[in-house]
């Protein structure tokens, strides 16, 4: 589905009315498009208004056996880059201490440098570019976090800095740390690609040196992934030799 | 009575519910008690407005808050206020029981729907939330038919696109169209944003 097609989805969404596979599909999208993200939120609001025009009294016997349940309930703890609840999973996984450290290296990326955003940049009012810095933080760190989650990192072909992909089979989903490399020159971005047996599929931009990015799109069974630099904007195809080739195995 | 119905709208008193979640999240259940008298009156009312059995009703809204007392320290202000935030959960979990419900037993849906019964009677009638829903109302009103039957359809009846499409007869492309520009109006109406 193309990116205005599923601008178009907001409404949708906001009325859970997708069918699961389109719902993954617009929540990817929405992680790199602040302003779908303001207008979602401001549509979740706007049905609150007409969900508490409904509102009627409980009747007193809900509160007392809600109340009730809440000391047998372990509250969740705070989304952190890496979710708690699965710090304990994470440690006993034999990659478990490459990927805490991937995941605070993730805190940090996005304490300095931020994550790129994709698309819509013109459109950054700051309180919608937080929100989506913050989803794309959540769907790193929760791909981190996932079973089945792999790490590969490379050096930069110049040999300034480091890149590292995560991948999961599961979720079908990769993310691409970089740390160190060097900043792009004016008018010139990283763009990341999915190596799908030879051919490259654009993956997403990256505008600095350091950052994390969700890749846009699928696995769809690509061998790796790779990193050149491209004109602002992105391009087509790539246009250069790779910085960094990751390969998934 | 004591479960008074702060609603969202620009101007309204009541206490800090960006506060009361935040104790909730350190496990203040004294919070979440006063947190409970703001929310669950909308809670219970959306999702019974979307299941219409009552029984089943109290059930979810149950879910719902607990569901807030588990994820308070998930709530993030700066996506929104707190009541969207709880009343996407109730909208999530009721349209979730829907379709579970429709998928087993479709026939069981069409005989609902067929004796239509409004299950809610005892509905609050504060001033405050009355006045509320007659602006609803008034907006909700504002709509192009189109517009109007698609949102109700998803919103109150849990349909899916598609299933509005069909029910309505007009293309899919249509529907989502007529879904979020009929939103859009709707919040300039209710004013809600910046």
């Amino acid at each position: 589905m193309s990116a205005a097609d599923l601008h178009a989805l907001t409404g949708a969404y906001a009325t859970h009315a997708l069918d699961p596979g389109e719902n993954a599909e617009f929540e990817r999208h929405l992680a790199g498009c602040p302003a779908c993200t303001q207008e979602v939120a401001e549509f979740a609001a706007t049905l609150a208004r007409l969900g508490a025009a409904d509102s009627v009294v409980p009747p007193e016997a809900l509160k007392a056996s809600v109340m009730a349940a809440l000391p047998t309930l372990r509250q969740e703890a705070p989304r952190t880059a890496a979710p708690p609840a699965d710090t304990r999973r994470l440690a006993r996984l034999r990659r478990g201490w490459p990927k805490l450290a991937l995941a605070a290296c993730l805190a940090v990326a996005i304490g300095t440098a931020g994550v790129a955003v994709q698309e819509h940049r013109e459109a950054d009012r700051a309180r919608a570019r937080a929100v989506a810095l913050q989803q794309q933080q959540d769907l790193v760190a929760g791909l981190l976090a996932a079973p089945d989650a792999r790490t590969a990192t490379g050096a930069a072909a110049g040999g300034a800095g480091v890149g590292t992909v995560v991948w999961s089979a599961g979720r079908d989903r990769a993310a691409f740390l970089a740390s160190g490399l060097p900043a792009p020159a004016a008018g010139r971005t990283y763009e990341l690609w999915f190596d799908d047996a030879g051919t490259m599929r654009p993956a997403g931009l990256l505008p600095g040196g350091d950052g994390a990015l969700l890749l846009s799109g699928p696995l769809a069974g690509a061998r790796g992934v790779g990193v050149t630099v491209e004109p602002a904007g992105g391009s087509a195809h790539p246009s250069s030799a790779p910085v960094v080739l990751l390969s998934f195995s | 009575m004591s479960a008074v119905v702060h609603l969202t709208g620009p101007s309204q008193p009541g206490p800090n519910l960006r506060e009361l979640v935040a104790r909730v999240a350190r496990g203040d259940q004294d919070a979440f008690s006063r947190l409970y008298d703001a929310v669950a009156g909308p809670v219970l009312g959306l999702v019974r407005r979307v299941l219409r059995d009552p029984a089943q009703s109290e059930e979810v809204a149950q879910e719902v808050l607990l569901e807030v007392w588990r994820t308070a320290a998930r709530y993030r202000a700066e996506r929104g206020e707190v009541m969207p935030w709880v009343l996407t959960i109730a909208h999530r979990r009721a349209v979730d029981r829907v379709r579970a419900a429709q998928a087993a037993a479709d026939r069981d849906q069409r005989a609902a729907a067929a004796s239509h019964t409004p299950v809610f009677d005892e509905v609050a009638e504060q001033v405050e939330s009355r006045l509320e829903r007659e602006q609803v109302r008034r907006c909700l009103r504002g709509l192009t038919e189109l517009q109007r039957e698609s949102l109700t359809l998803a919103y109150y009846r849990g349909y899916t696109y598609p299933q509005v499409a069909e029910v309505l007869g007009v293309p899919l492309g249509t529907i989502k169209t007529r879904m979020r520009d009929g939103l859009i109006r709707l919040r300039d109406c209710l004013g809600v944003g910046s």
